[in-house]
Order: structure tokens, then C-alpha cells, then sequence
């Protein structure tokens, strides 16, 4: 009898996958970095193809510089929590930032995206209240409900009016909390906005969270995000959000005009009981929205590397997950051909995520790539050619050539998607959900 | 209703174990609870999955939320 005894049939499907010395997904080491989108890996000069640096701004000399003088004035950390002892001025000018960026009335933040999720999700909805959540959802948004005492109802994913008839049932007196993504990190699909807060405004109380951590600097004019994209930024009563990814950083946040928002600082249990960010981080935090609102040239850059890469794959006969996006998914059939082209991919020099079930929606085999504004059209064109010269190796362009909604028949045009590309991805994936659980 | 999630075509009865019999993953159950909440009109909350093992006490479990609606 041992405590770790439930984790042995892991153990055993760890050991069957990565003892052969290999490279392993889930203990890639960067052993030095060259830029943003280049990285040393087992030696190997790598592309960096699947991380959130969205806008490239891990780098960028402004938030280098401002992060070096506020780790000389305020030292490596605050040593406090928030409420005791943890803020700085610092923080309360991010904060005040922030409420700038998105035009609220308020702004918290918190030491991680995953820390404002639990936070959020575990206190504005309490024992009486109902939460219903997208069924792709985060799992920071699935442990949020586990931390709080609300009923929690899942539903069909990107379906406004599966969303609407499970809010009527629940009935018009009682508080009920519609928590949506805005860029699903998985696909890359985008919720329809427009539609979700169009059934908030159908149903008594309710309110819409929308966690943008995907879509922050990537989508809208100033880089708000999927509701800044949609025009609906005003009737979303809650934006959570992270600074690890287009932001550059680490750190989490949510900002609200609610009248009351404040009196979250005293009973967000994942605000008080852990230390506040290190004046570094905070900083380069502040400098960096700055330059994500006024620099619109990042998206547009990484929108066309993204325009890039989805028309190779798709070109090619790749199966890709969701309409373009900064996130491009390519689909294999099986974990044992996901795990070998992952592995042939990273040594050849591509690193992209390998996305596994019970973490992608519908038991998907994912080779997720995500694009960098900083990726050259070089670059791009080599991950292309890489992932081309493994499917070859693999056979797997034959079967699947031309072949489904990703086939060669699809045409991009322009660098941002149209809400109706959107509406009609949103709609497939719904219905193909129906289909697979009906 | 269970058919389309019973891909080895087992027999079933109350004591059934979703998890180990049918072989239902995490995801599969919420997909079942969906399905359920659309045939009986009713709201089954995710909280109450961590209490339900076998089919019986899926079925008790949902009668129960069908007798409070009524």
C-alpha cells in the first residue's frame, strides 16, 4: 500500500512512451534562448512554434528596461500578499492601466491567470447562484467551480442557444453566471460574442465573464480582445485575463465596471492568501499594454504570419482545427502517430505543442502550433516544410488531401477573420458535438 | 440513451460502473449529463458527479432532480 499507488497505470503509460530516451513533451529544457522565436534544445538551434509569446514582446527593450529599473528600486520581490504588505505603487498603477486599457471603472490583479480564474469563478458565485460554463472551457475555469459553492452547468460548446435554453431552466430568480473564452487555446476557435451577451440580455439575472487570456492583444482594434472584436466590450460585465501570454510575462487580472467590484480584495481567497507579483514583473507588465494598445502593427503581423501558416498546412491536406487564428491545431489520428511527429518535428528543429485527450475537446490528437508576430515568413515557411516532410514519412497526406472544411478548397482572405467565419465555425463544432453526444 | 456512449455493447444493469465497465472518460460523463438534460428537461449540475459511480445511481440521481422539478 503506498499513496502514489492510483497514479501507477500513469506511471506505466509513461514509462511505455518515454524511456527510450527520446525527447519527451512534457520536459522539453531551453537550454539558452537565441530571440523570441528561437530557442537551443538538446543543442539544436529550434523555432519556437508553440508558445503564447502571441506579440513578441518577451524581449522587446522597453519592458526589458523598465522591468531592470524597478527590480534595482524595489528589490526581487514584495515578500506580501495584497493586503498585507504587497502592494506597491507599482501594482496600483498596472491596476489603474489596466482600467485605462479596457475603459472600467476597476481592475485587480493577481499573481497568475490561473490564480484570477479560481479567484473569480470560486467567489462571485455563491451557494444560491448558478454558474454555467462553455464545455471547452479552461481547466483554471472547471477548478474555480470546484473551489466555490456554486452549481455548476456545462454547455454545448460555442452554443449560444444551447446556453439559452439551459439558463431558462434555470429560471429568472436567481443569479446565474455565463463564463465563456474569448480564443479557445486548443483550436483557436473564437466564441460568438455577440451572440452570448445577446442571451445574457434575454434572461434576467445574468452576467457574462469572458476570459480573454488567448485573445488580449491579439484580437480588437486596441487590442482588448475577442469582446473588443465583436463591439460588445461595454455589455460583458467581467474580463479576466493574463499577462503570460501577449503581454510577456506572468500575472492575472480582472476588470468590471460593477459598483462594488472592490469588495473583491477582501474575499478572493486566491487574491489574499498568496505573495503579490515582484515589482519586475509588474512593470513590465504596465509597459508592455501600453505598447500592445498603441502598436496595432504587432497584430497585424501576427495575423499574417497566422494567414501564412494555415494556408501551408491547409494547402498541403492538413486537418486543421478551427478557421485561422494565431493558433493553428493539426489534427493526427492517433496518440502513437502524435507522439512520433512531435517528436520528429522537434528534431528537426520545430517545437509545437502536443495536445492529448483529456485536455483537447472530442479525444482530438492535436499538433498545436502558435504563431509569434516576431516569426519571419522564412521561419514560417520552414515549420511548413517540416511538418510536410514528416507527413510524407507518415503517409498521412494521402488519405486526407483536399478532404473536409480544412481542404484544399478553403480561401483566406484578409488578415483578421470575419465574425461570419466565426459564427459558422461556431455552428460546425455545435453541431458536430450534437452529433458525436445526441 | 446510453447506447451511442456503449461502444463495447456490454450489458448494462444498475450496478454498472460508468467509469470501469462502460469506460467512460471525465469528458464522455458531462457529454451523458448533456444528453440527459435535454431528453428530461431538467438541470444536472456538475457538482453532483463525483457521487455517481453505477448506472442505478446515475438513474436515482435523476429521477430524484425530475420528482423536485414536478
Amino acid at each position: 500500500m503506498d499513496l502514489f499507488d492510483k497514479f501507477s497505470p500513469l506511471i506505466r503509460d509513461r514509462d511505455a512512451l518515454f524511456s527510450d530516451g527520446g525527447p519527451v513533451p512534457t520536459a522539453i529544457c531551453m537550454d539558452e534562448l537565441v530571440s523570441q522565436t528561437v530557442a537551443i534544445i538538446d543543442g539544436r538551434e529550434t523555432i519556437l512554434a508553440g508558445t503564447n509569446n502571441y506579440l513578441g514582446l518577451t524581449f522587446d527593450p522597453r519592458s526589458v528596461e523598465a522591468a531592470e529599473e524597478a527590480l534595482k528600486a524595489g528589490g526581487t520581490g514584495t515578500t506580501g500578499s495584497r493586503n498585507c504588505n504587497g502592494t506597491y505603487s507599482g501594482h496600483r498603477t498596472l491596476e489603474a492601466k489596466l482600467a485605462e486599457f479596457y475603459g472600467t471603472q476597476s481592475a485587480m490583479v493577481f499573481s497568475t491567470g490561473y490564480q484570477a480564474n479560481l479567484a473569480m469563478l470560486s467567489t462571485l458565485a455563491g451557494p444560491k447562484d448558478y454558474i454555467l460554463i462553455d464545455a471547452d472551457c479552461h481547466a483554471s475555469i472547471y477548478d474555480g467551480c470546484k473551489l466555490g459553492n456554486a452549481t455548476v452547468i456545462r454547455f454545448r460548446h460555442n452554443d449560444p442557444v444551447d446556453l439559452e435554453k439551459r439558463l431558462r431552466r434555470l429560471g429568472d430568480d436567481c443569479n446565474k453566471l455565463i463564463v465563456v473564452e474569448g480564443l479557445y487555446s486548443m483550436l483557436g476557435d473564437i466564441a460568438p460574442l455577440d451572440e452570448f451577451v445577446a442571451v445574457k440580455s434575454r434572461v434576467p439575472n445574468s452576467y457574462i465573464l469572458v476570459d480573454e487570456a488567448h485573445s488580449l492583444g491579439v484580437m480588437g482594434e486596441t487590442g482588448r480582445g475577442a469582446a473588443q472584436y465583436f463591439g460588445v466590450g461595454d455589455q460583458v460585465d467581467f474580463i479576466v485575463g493574463t499577462f503570460s501570454k501577449s503581454v510577456g510575462t506572468i500575472g492575472g487580472f480582472c476588470v468590471s465596471n460593477h459598483p462594488e467590484f472592490e469588495i473583491l480584495r477582501l474575499v478572493c481567497r486566491p487574491y489574499m492568501f498568496t505573495a503579490s507579483l515582484p515589482p519586475s514583473v509588474v512593470a513590465s507588465a504596465t509597459t508592455a499594454l501600453d505598447i500592445i494598445r498603441t502598436t496595432p502593427n504587432l497584430r497585424d503581423k501576427l495575423w499574417n504570419n497566422a494567414n501564412r501558416l494555415y494556408r501551408g498546412l491547409s494547402n498541403a491536406g492538413f486537418k486543421l482545427g478551427a478557421p485561422v487564428s494565431p493558433v493553428v491545431a493539426v489534427k493526427v489520428p492517433s496518440l502513437e502517430i502524435a507522439f512520433a511527429f512531435w517528436r520528429s518535428l522537434v528534431e528537426s528543429g520545430v517545437y509545437v505543442n502536443l495536445m492529448v485527450p483529456p485536455a483537447t475537446p472530442q479525444n482530438w490528437y492535436l499538433l498545436r502550433c502558435s504563431l509569434c508576430a516576431a516569426h519571419t515568413a522564412e521561419q514560417i515557411d520552414t515549420i511548413t516544410g517540416v511538418f510536410i516532410k514528416i507527413a510524407g514519412e507518415f503517409g498521412l497526406l494521402e488519405e486526407s488531401a483536399g478532404n473536409g472544411v480544412n481542404g484544399k478548397t478553403v480561401s483566406i482572405n484578409g488578415t483578421h477573420p470575419s465574425v461570419a467565419d466565426a459564427k459558422r465555425a461556431s455552428r460546425r463544432r455545435a453541431g458536430g458535438a450534437a452529433a458525436a453526444t445526441g | 440513451m446510453l447506447g451511442p456512449f456503449n461502444k463495447e455493447g456490454i450489458a448494462l444493469n444498475r450496478d454498472t460502473n460508468i467509469a470501469t465497465d462502460l469506460e467512460l472518460d471525465s469528458l464522455a460523463v458531462m457529454d451523458l449529463l448533456a444528453a440527459i438534460e435535454d431528453e428530461f428537461d431538467i438541470s444536472v449540475p456538475l457538482n453532483i458527479l463525483p457521487d455517481l459511480e453505477t448506472i442505478g445511481q446515475m438513474a436515482d440521481a435523476v429521477e430524484a432532480i425530475v420528482q423536485e422539478k414536478n
